[in-house]
């Protein structure tokens, strides 16, 4: 028996960890994969984290290394090339390493900090030939940043989330030329100020409402076409443009990696691709819980910390007995605010809720509505689908409320129908 | 007078700013949420800096992580480069070390730990 | 100087390989691609057809029966899955009734056992995802599903476990008949030139163009685009039978089948084309599967799509199999169409025949283990095994694929047994890893590490498929200028 079992040494996974031994537990460990910990970070080589919690920006190793050092110094155990093949409802866990083959540990509390992996290629049902010269954004960085190798000279990106962006950028700067980014969608996933010191400090265009709609090549991608798509995203043909590249990368959004979840039978939220979770993170499992991109996608990897202390704290209050029993108030959302995390609350604790926007917003209000009653409400200036989030809601609101529903509302004909520059 | 519009990239609010100019001289900086993006804005306008994060190959093969320590001109970027791409960094190396000094007033810094292989 | 040399590593020449293996005899085969199974045999459906679809008293339905009969035992000796899942046509009103009506009664002509038709709610109760405009359908328990390019692999594998010679990346473009045996030559130097007292030509799309090289101009050929999708195993569930349409003379029509792996498969379109080498899927392609998948059963999850391809199948001009040698010592296995998967063991054993009734003297080998060496896939070992497996090597104990759950050591015994593994995608079809639902984004990079480690090349050399299909095109930092001081 282990009293914690952390899966992932992510920056999820390593914040639970330390917040756990910070709140007493000592029989700890953490499950990773890879020979290191850090998970994702150690491939985002750019800067930008930290900017939260430290006040500085940090690269992605920096802000993995100010973690590690943590467990390090604390001595909680990693086990490092280490697969975990599966999670019962019961918290009996089981891996696979080289060197200890197969085994089980029951657990008395589990964090699922698994983090959250690419979409699987949006160019899948993209007409044209398979040749290499298709990759993931991800698989890109990892080849570039941690094995020293271009995967071309010439690129096409499909996507602009934020990896997509990133990578546009990383592969200018090694001599690639980046010859397009292409976006379905009429604005960018990814952050504004990555758009302008990835793409528009490199002159790389931006091409809005496009998309790639066939592959060209045999053996190596040659080129592709593009054409811009129509409001219901459908390509427009007199729009198709060929462009020569020798790669095609693909930014088409994460979702949460969660087939251990599934198999420990906790209940998913639909919408986040995530477990669903009370304030504690815990799932709908007693003793499971669940944080950073494994949970729902962040934006920012402070937050992913923030949230993981939480869940490390909770397990630590759960291995302790005295995790306060959940009165189950649910949040609600109205589709304009598409999420929130966690989905449910006591009603006894002050609460941050975390959530996202479905659209591009200027000067709403979100209110928080007890039933019809509107309890609280925030103004927000600038709202974009590609940002988190967040609300603080104090305890004494919650009195006597059944459930909560936040509600996005729009001053009158002021919705913003911004474009940004089309090329 | 000229305009001139810009997303500060000091943090992930990306602010939307306008610039107001008359030759050389700013005359309004409108837009920014906070005296950061005022900075920044001010900066972009006469100077703009960009930090360089980027890898370094060792000098056993092992590809390291590394950043200027602080932001160089813009202009410079693809110099800072080609200096950064040249070098071949001695292992084992800690996060922070020095690898390469004044590179456009910045010092290239190892953003990981590397040991040495084997 | 080989007995006999096989043009084509497909299905077919890798049966044949395999029936000949069991002789005494030296035999090659010929590949112009960097693997095995690369032509039609990569891109097909993986259906053991029960053999009610050819007409009465062609080679087609008298082999696809004896080859639908031979295929349990031969997948078993092989090692690769094998699942009789049945099949069912379906018929939308009375045209397509009558239709099947004909499939019955040619069905019990040519052989097949338990054939029965039934009323559309039957159907539906056999298989509740069956659309309800489905009013009839011939139901065939004896279809099966394989894997057809495991199939071929394991086939050639087990050949050359047998002592068969396999040559990938020679192209056969010189066939010279000598005294007494046939000159092959591939015009590239290093894979150089190859003598054989007897020739197979089981060349797929390119089987005219290798006849005509011999001599032999009576063989027309022309590709028939087939595009697949692949949905998620998360779908797996989603039908248990294989569901035709009823057949047009243009073919079967799209199915809607589940795989041996666990996945759900829709297609194949079929367009006549001209080029042999054009494997590119199109959007009409992809539109009309969809369309007519979604006639057939409901609910398809279209967001589950993990991948689409394409195949070429190779048709004649004769509508049957053709199978025949023009002059002697060459041998034609050409228009090799469905059902030639189906068909393929029943073909090798018809070429044996040939083969023998030529002269070729067959001397059963003493030493010869149909049975193929075992596979290890780790994700369907209990756990006692799995420890055994690590125990006896401890890269049974890394996982680099995650969606499918294949290891370290599954990669490394893909490349070190036969037929060997030399790239990406002949990683992906023997051990199924980047196969799953992240479709290598993840484990890409570290099984390139592997291939290059085990192949003793650049990590820059590894490659997707075949020469020119490098994944990395160099090593950055490795600047012109030299190194800084």
């Amino acid at each position: 028996m282990t009293d914690l079992v952390i899966i992932g040494g992510g920056p999820a996974g390593m914040s639970a960890a330390v917040a756990a031994y910070e709140s007493g537990v000592r029989d700890i460990l953490i499950l990773e994969r890879d020979e290191q910990l850090g998970g994702i970070l150690q491939q985002c080589i750019h800067n930008g984290f930290g900017l939260h919690r430290f006040g500085e920006e940090l690269t992605g190793p920096e802000y993995a290394w100010k973690y590690e050092e943590q467990v390090r110094e604390l001595g909680i155990p990693v086990k490092y090339k280490t697969m975990v093949l599966s999670v019962t409802p019961h918290r009996t866990v089981t891996a696979t390493n080289e060197e200890d083959g197969i085994f089980t540990i029951q657990a008395r509390a589990i964090v699922l900090a698994m983090g959250c992996r690419e979409r699987p290629r949006g160019a899948l049902n993209i007409a044209g030939t398979r040749p290499a010269g298709i990759y993931s954004a991800g698989t890109a960085q990892k080849l570039v940043n941690r094995k020293g190798y271009l995967p071309g000279k010439s690129v096409v990106i499909l996507g602009s989330g934020d990896i997509g962006l990133i990578m546009a950028r990383r592969m200018t700067l090694e001599g690639a030329k980046v010859k397009a980014v292409c976006e379905l969608m009429p604005y960018s996933g990814g952050l504004a100020r990555n758009i302008e010191q990835c793409l528009n400090d490199f002159a790389i265009p931006l091409k809005l409402s496009h998309t790639v709609v066939e592959i060209h090549g045999r053996e190596r991608i040659e080129g592709v076409t593009i054409a811009k798509v129509d409001e219901n995203r459908k390509p427009i043909a007199e729009t198709r443009e060929y462009i020569s590249c020798d790669t095609l990368l693909l930014s088409v959004g994460l979702i949460p990696e969660n087939e251990l979840s599934l198999q420990a039978e906790v209940r998913m939220d639909s919408v986040t691709g995530g477990a669903v979770v009370d304030q504690d993170r815990q799932t709908s499992r007693e003793g499971i819980f669940a944080c950073g991109n494994v949970l729902h996608v962040h934006d920012l990897v402070d937050f992913v910390s923030e949230e993981a202390e939480i869940a490390g704290r909770s397990a630590a209050e759960y291995i302790r007995g005295s995790l306060v029993p959940e009165c189950d108030i649910p949040i609600e959302t109205d589709g304009k605010v598409r999420y929130t995390v966690p989905q449910r609350i006591t009603g006894r604790k002050d609460v941050t809720v975390y959530f996202r926007v479905a659209d591009r917003y200027r000067n709403v209000r979100i209110d928080i509505l007890s039933g019809e009653k509107v309890i609280h409400s925030v103004r927000k200036p600038k709202m974009a689908p590609g940002e988190m989030e967040s609300i603080r809601l104090k305890k004494e609101l919650f009195q006597g409320a059944a459930s909560l529903k936040l509600r996005l509302e729009e001053p009158e004909g002021t919705r913003e129908i911004q474009r940004h520059k089309i090329m | 007078m000229t305009e001139r519009q810009m997303t500060c990239i000091i943090c992930p609010m990306g602010c939307s700013i306008t610039v107001k100019m008359e030759g050389e001289e700013i005359l309004e900086i409108s837009g920014n949420t906070c005296k950061r993006g005022a900075a920044y804005a001010e900066a972009e306008t006469r100077h703009p800096e960009r930090t360089v994060t980027t890898t370094m190959r060792c000098q056993d093969g092992q590809i390291l992580s590394v950043k200027t320590d602080r932001p160089i001109p813009k202009s410079k970027i693809m110099e800072c480069m080609d200096r950064i791409n040249r070098h071949r960094a001695a292992v084992p190396v800690a996060i922070g070390d020095i690898l390469l000094r004044d590179v456009f007033g910045s010092n290239v810094v190892a953003t990981e730990n590397k040991p040495s292989l084997g | 100087m080989y007995d006999v040399a096989i043009v084509g590593a497909g299905i077919v020449g890798g049966m044949l390989a395999r029936a000949l293996s069991a002789y005494d005899l030296k035999v090659c085969v010929l590949e112009k691609e960097n693997d095995v199974a690369m032509g039609a045999t990569h891109a097909n459906s993986g259906i053991v057809h029960a053999g009610y679809d050819a007409a009465e008293g062609s080679l087609k339905a008298r082999l696809n029966v004896r080859g639908s009969r031979m295929m349990q035992t031969v997948a078993g000796e092989l090692g690769v899955p094998y699942r009789r899942n049945g099949s069912l046509v379906i018929g939308f009103g009375e045209e397509d009734e009558c239709v099947i009506r004909a499939l019955y009664a040619r069905g019990i002509s040519n052989g097949v056992k338990e054939l029965r038709i039934l009323e559309g709610e039957e159907a539906r109760t056999l298989e509740p995802a069956l659309s309800d405009q489905v009013s009839c359908a011939l139901y065939a328990p004896t279809a099966a599903i394989v894997c057809p390019y495991e199939l071929a692999i394991a086939a050639i594998g087990n050949a050359m476990d047998n002592g068969v010679d396999l040559l990938l990346n020679f192209e056969v473009r010189h066939i010279d008949r000598k005294e007494g045996c046939y000159e092959i030559s591939s015009g590239s130097a290093d894979a150089g030139t190859v003598r054989a007292r007897y020739v197979v030509n089981a060349a797929g799309v390119h089987a005219d163009e290798i006849a005509q090289m011999a001599g032999d101009a009576s063989i027309r050929i022309h590709p028939r685009r087939g595009e697949y999708l692949l949905l998620d195993r998360e779908c797996g569930g989603l039908v248990s039978h294989t569901i035709f349409r009823t057949p047009s003379r243009k073919g079967k029509g799209i199915l809607v089948t589940p795989t041996v792996d666990g996945n759900v498969l829709l297609g194949p379109t079929s367009v006549d084309m001209e080029d042999k080498e054009d494997y590119a899927v199109t959007e009409e392609g992809i539109a009309r599967i969809l369309q007519r998948a979604g006639e057939s059963v409901r609910d398809i999850p279209l967001r589950k799509v993990i991948t689409s391809f394409c195949g070429l199948r190779a048709v004649g001009d004769t509508g049957d199999f053709i199978l025949n040698s023009p002059f002697p010592g060459f041998l034609n296995a050409a228009g090799i169409e469905s059902p030639g998967l189906t068909a393929s063991p029943a073909i090798a054993e018809y070429l044996v025949e040939m083969l023998a009734a030529q002269g070729l003297e067959m001397r059963r080998k003493e030493d010869y283990q149909p049975l193929r060496k075992p596979v290890y896939a780790f994700r369907h070992a209990s756990m006692e095994e799995k420890n055994r497996m690590i125990q006896e090597d401890s890269a049974y104990g890394r996982v680099v694929c995650r969606c499918e759950t294949v290891t370290e050591g599954e990669i490394i015994a893909a490349i070190r047994s036969n037929p060997p593994a030399r790239s990406l995608d002949g990683i992906k079809r023997r051990t199924r890893a980047q196969m799953g639902r992240c479709q290598g984004g993840f484990c890409m990079p570290y099984i390139m590490e592997i291939l290059a480690r085990e192949l003793g090349i650049g990590y820059e050399e590894v490659v997707k498929s075949g020469k020119g299909s490098e994944i990395a095109v160099c090593r950055t930092k490795d600047t012109e200028k030299g190194p800084e001081e």
